[in-house]
């Protein structure tokens, strides 16, 4: 029995990554703040998108359709989708938990705490199918008809009624019969459950029936240890059959677990949804391209920067079909580290089955997204900065596969131009040929003149009009041999509190 | 190496004295006493239970304690503290372990050692009992461990081509041992006693806080049942499982045994008989085989120690050893403690040579710090450790004298509040070292001084350094001071570099060339992988 909503063919493992091995690249695309809007407060929902989104790379075509079918429905009875939600939860609720938990210390507590939870997942069950049913009309991707099918095929009342008998036949109140033989040092072996004659069950056929020879060993009521041997003992009859019933009850826990997380990724997405509907910001469903360095975009907006100004943001238009490198330069605060950021979230929003906000966005699929950006200074690191710049290269270069995305914010320039910009260059290179698309915002003219003549390189530009305000919308051009930061270098180093920051 | 093996300079005379290699299965099966020594030497066993002096400088602690962790660590130590300064002991063993390096013998040894442990902890462990019916099924269990091990430890050795005096004169002891009316006896009792016990079937009526115990009376198999009826709740069928091995399978708690004592009053007879096959044969170990399945523990312990370093590619193999030329070379050797390390990092183990020919007594080390200096000086010190336990040491080839006493003098911790108490230390220590010490010792000195001013430093190593020469003591000594190299034609000057090709990489390669105090440089993008070269084949498919 598998809910299959997030792939068609296999569950969805909502683990969220540990903090340490999360999305290496969050903080740089700011994921957290796409992740907070999605869960509306619930700690749950944040980590299950990150867990999405940690997996998201390994997302086919195919896949990211058929998920993005069923967020489309979600998106139509959000209401009906949450009322499955609070169904699918309740095993995980605190009041309701003593019912269904599982305690694997030992076959006699297995065997116990299989039964009662098997009891209250049937219950959860059969209720949940019967809302699923009345509302199975208003559902039409593939995802959710898969899941109400699954749903009738596997608890149909009959079956719920066969199973509840099961279970209350599944107790050992009168006596447990074991068999053994005499094994290397005393040790009894070859312990077999063994159904316990008429005798041994009830007081009057023991009466009617002669006795065999027999010695009887009577636990001392202070005798814990003989208590535990008992129970030891016993426990090697009740372990043949105890992990059947505990795998049975682990997998019906396990099943409402992983609706419950696949529900929680399109419910984040419709918490999502609705924040952007607040501020504005419109969406649409991206077209996954199968062919390699396919990026095209209209409009494309940074998802973050809308949820952290809560107004509309300016997009861009770019066509970088059959461009894997694309390189950006120009003025400083003309939007460039932003569309970077667009870059990323989309793609990794993208593959995860989500909306984009764009009015348009197709991109290829990518193996993973890394970024490199200059980093604050960092005390700590008794290595220069260049050095620590390229330890965290050569950290992505651990990781990182073929067709990847990499996205580079102002690398390298913590050395004077000449060097950063060939090691800058030795390394796009290499990650060019190694079918990886680059997206590369620099200052360094030396590193950016390299590619002038390379087919492979799309140039952008950040505008800057007149009168020195940004449009923060780039333009395709090449770039020019000097920046636009001497101004910002002004106001931020020459003032009193830059001063005291330096010092 | 065998060849190699036989050379032993200027000690030609001890050839003479070898005994003949007892024949497999002869009459030389006999002076078979111990893996340890040769027939005739065993005397020189002089086990020493604490560790010597120079064990912790050394990282020998480390390399040991790795070794005998989870093994019989009270028969290990003592071994592995005590070198020998026998040429025909460390022969003898490194021969023993020439055997050993070959898989298909190497093979039939652990399997050996851990039964003969069961056997001794089974004994151990009826000792302490003290109800009849338990007690016996113990020391049953013991003995019939005992003939297991010994008859596939025979088969086994039978099967192998063996080369060393040590494993021969044992099979030849064994196939005696084995044929004896004695132990025949032994192990066809065992066997009936066994098969006996096992056709002893019995119940347990579980309820409440009673158990009754009872012969079984064909109940049926009640897990059937149940697995039939709960199977539809199971994602794919999983394979009933066999009944849990009991938590603790070697003892029994006091349910257990008394619920064996009523079981053996429902079976008079199979415990009766087991009674007395125990009194009969309760004391079955032989001696020989006990202590050899203790010692071999020595050579499986090095041996299982060195394995995941062989298996990265490093370099061991059998030194050519003597107690009496001075004349040291060694190729591609490194330090064992850290190539352990390294390798649990997947790092990369750097090895070096170093000779001394002629009068050459000292190996001056100078160079770069973070070269490899300090691992250089424990590597020396650990291969004479190592080649006088027989053991083989790390490196291509080696040449290596067997030293009485191995001197250690290593920088301790910096203590800035006492660095005058400091000095003072250890220039008590350095002078009870050197009185201690002979012309057929190893001296490793490292770093020492550092805590004093550099005029003070040049003299005091120098002093000390021109007494160790005249002791004529053989050493390495690490050190900042490019003049100590010099002082004389018993030195030799090494130092620590940088590889021009590849000047990021530190090469931890120690070379024999005049002190210069060449410094490093760093290109860091080479370091670090991310050239144009480097980066293209480091990106997963």
């Amino acid at each position: 029995m598998k809910t299959f909503l997030m792939h068609p063919d296999r569950d969805f493992d909502p683990r969220s990554p540990s903090p340490r091995e999360s999305l290496p690249s969050a903080q740089d695309i700011e994921l957290e703040v796409l992740l907070n809007a999605a869960a509306g407060g619930d700690r749950y929902f944040h980590d299950t998108m990150a867990a999405a989104c940690a997996q998201a790379w390994d997302n086919d075509i195919e896949t990211i359709r058929y998920r993005q079918e069923v967020l489309k429905d979600c998106l139509a009875v959000p209401a009906l989708v949450r009322k499955f939600y609070d169904i699918a939860i309740e095993p995980f609720g605190r009041e309701r938990s003593w019912s269904f938990s599982l305690y694997d210390r030992d076959a006699g507590q297995k065997v116990a705490s299989g039964v009662r939870t098997l009891q209250s997942c049937l219950d959860v069950l059969e209720r949940l199918r019967k809302t699923c049913a009345a509302n199975a009309d208003r559902f039409a991707s593939r995802g959710f008809r898969q899941f109400f099918a699954t749903l009738e095929k596997n608890l149909d009342d009959d079956w719920l009624g066969a199973a509840r008998t099961d279970l209350t036949n599944l107790s050992f109140r009168v006596g447990l019969l074991l068999s053994a033989q005499v094994g290397g040092g005393g040790k009894a072996v070859g312990t077999v459950l063994r159904k316990p004659q008429r005798s041994d069950l009830s007081w009057m056929h023991r009466m009617i029936s002669p006795a065999a020879r027999s010695y009887t060993l009577q636990l001392h009521p202070r005798d814990d240890a003989g208590a535990q041997a008992f129970a030891e003992l016993q426990n090697r009859g009740l372990v043949l059959i105890s992990d059947a019933i505990y795998q049975s009850a682990e997998h019906v826990l396990g099943f409402l677990r992983t609706l419950r997380s696949e529900l929680a990724f399109y419910l984040g997405c419709v918490n999502l949804k609705e924040q952007l509907d607040r501020i504005g910001e419109a969406v649409t469903f991206p077209e996954p391209q199968a062919e390699p360095n396919r990026f095209r975009c209209r409009n494309l907006r940074d998802t973050c920067l809308a949820l952290t100004m809560e107004q509309r943001v300016i997009g861009n238009d770019i066509d970088a079909d059959g461009k894997p490198l694309v390189i950006i330069t120009g003025a400083n605060r003309g939007g460039k580290s932003t569309f970077l950021r667009s870059v990323g979230l989309a793609q990794l929003m993208q593959q995860c089955g989500m909306f984009v906000t764009a009015d348009a966005f197709g991109a290829s699929l990518r193996s993973g997204l890394h970024t490199h950006y200059k980093r604050e200074e960092d005390r700590s690191m008794r290595s220069g900065k260049f050095d620590e710049e390229l330890v965290r290269m050569s950290g992505i270069a651990d990781v990182m596969r073929r067709r990847a995305l990499v996205l580079f914010n102002e690398s390298f320039a913590a050395t004077h131009e000449r060097e950063g910009s060939e090691i800058a260059r030795q390394i796009v290179r290499a990650l060019l040929e190694n079918d990886v698309t680059v997206f590369f915002v620099s200052h360094m003219y030396a590193f950016a003149r390299s590619f002038l003549d390379d087919e492979r390189a799309l140039f952008l530009r950040a505008e800057r009009d007149e009168s020195g305000a940004r449009s923060f919308r780039l333009i395709e051009a090449p770039p020019l041999p000097k920046s636009f930061g001497t101004d910002i270098f002004r106001r931020i180093f020459e003032t009193p509190e830059a001063a005291d920051a330096r010092s | 190496m065998s060849e190699a093996q036989t050379f032993i300079p200027g000690n030609l005379v001890r050839l003479a004295d070898r005994r003949p290699h007892p024949e497999a299965g002869g009459s030389g099966a006999g002076a078979f006493a111990t893996i340890l020594f040769p027939p005739g030497l065993e005397a020189l066993r002089d086990e020493r239970g604490e560790e010597p002096d120079c064990f912790v400088d050394l990282n020998l602690d480390q390399i040991v304690g790795a070794a005998v962790a989870r093994r019989d660590e009270d028969v290990l130590r003592p071994i592995f503290h005590s070198p020998c300064r026998s040429e025909e002991v460390v022969r003898y063993r490194q021969a023993v372990f020439a055997d050993l390096e070959r898989p298909e013998i190497f093979g039939i040894f652990p399997q050996f050692g851990e039964a003969m442990r069961g056997v001794h902890a089974n004994l151990r462990y009826a000792g302490e009992i003290s109800t009849g019916s338990h007690r016996n099924t113990v020391i049953l269990r013991a003995a019939g461990l005992y003939c297991e091990a010994i008859a596939a430890f025979l088969r086994n050795l039978a099967a192998l081509e063996l080369e060393s005096e040590g494993l021969k004169g044992l099979h030849a002891y064994l196939a005696d041992y084995a044929r004896s009316p004695s132990f025949l006896e032994l192990a066809r009792e065992t066997a009936a006693q066994r098969e006996a016990l096992s056709r002893v079937s019995f119940g347990m009526l579980f309820s409440g806080d009673r158990v009754k115990v009872r012969k079984y009376a064909s109940e049926p198999d009640y897990t059937t049942i149940i697995l039939d009826r709960f199977a539809r709740f199971r994602e794919s069928g999983i394979a009933p499982p066999g009944p849990a091995k009991p938590k603790d399978d070697f003892s029994l708690n006091h349910i257990e045994e008394a619920i064996l004592e009523f079981v053996s009053r429902l079976f008079p007879e199979a415990f009766g008989s087991l009674e007395d096959y125990v009194s009969r044969q309760g004391n079955f170990i032989d001696e020989v085989v006990a202590r050899f399945g203790r010692e071999i523990g020595f050579y499986i312990a090095y041996l299982d120690f060195i394995r995941p370093l062989r298996r990265a590619g490093l370099p061991f193999c059998r030194p050519i050893v003597s107690a009496s030329s001075k004349a040291t070379a060694v190729a591609e050797s490194f330090d064992l403690a850290l190539a352990t390390r390294i390798l649990a990092e997947n790092g990369t183990v750097v090895g070096n040579d170093f000779q001394l020919s002629g009068p050459e007594r000292l190996l001056v080390v100078s160079g770069p710090n973070q070269g490899g200096k300090t691992t250089f000086a424990r590597m020396f010190g650990q291969l004479h450790f190592l080649a006088g336990l027989g053991c083989p040491v790390p490196g291509k080839a080696a040449r290596l004298f067997l030293p009485d006493r191995i001197f250690t003098h290593f920088e301790r911790e910096e203590d800035i509040a006492n660095l005058r108490g400091k000095l003072e230390d250890e220039l008590v220590r350095l002078h009870r070292s050197c009185r201690a010490m002979t012309a057929d010792s190893v001296v490793v000195l490292n770093e020492i001084f550092n805590s004093t001013s550099l005029d003070d430093q040049i003299f005091l190593s120098t002093q000390v350094l021109e007494r160790i020469l005249a002791i004529d003591a053989i050493g390495v000594c690490v050190t900042f001071l490019d003049p100590l190299s010099t002082i004389s034609e018993k030195t030799v000057s090494m130092v620590s570099t940088v590889d021009p090709e590849e000047p990021a990489r530190r090469t931890f390669r120690i070379v024999r060339k005049p002190a210069d105090g060449l410094a490093y440089a760093l290109s860091l993008a080479e370091k670090h992988g991310v050239t144009y070269a480097k980066l293209r084949s480091r990106v997963r498919p």
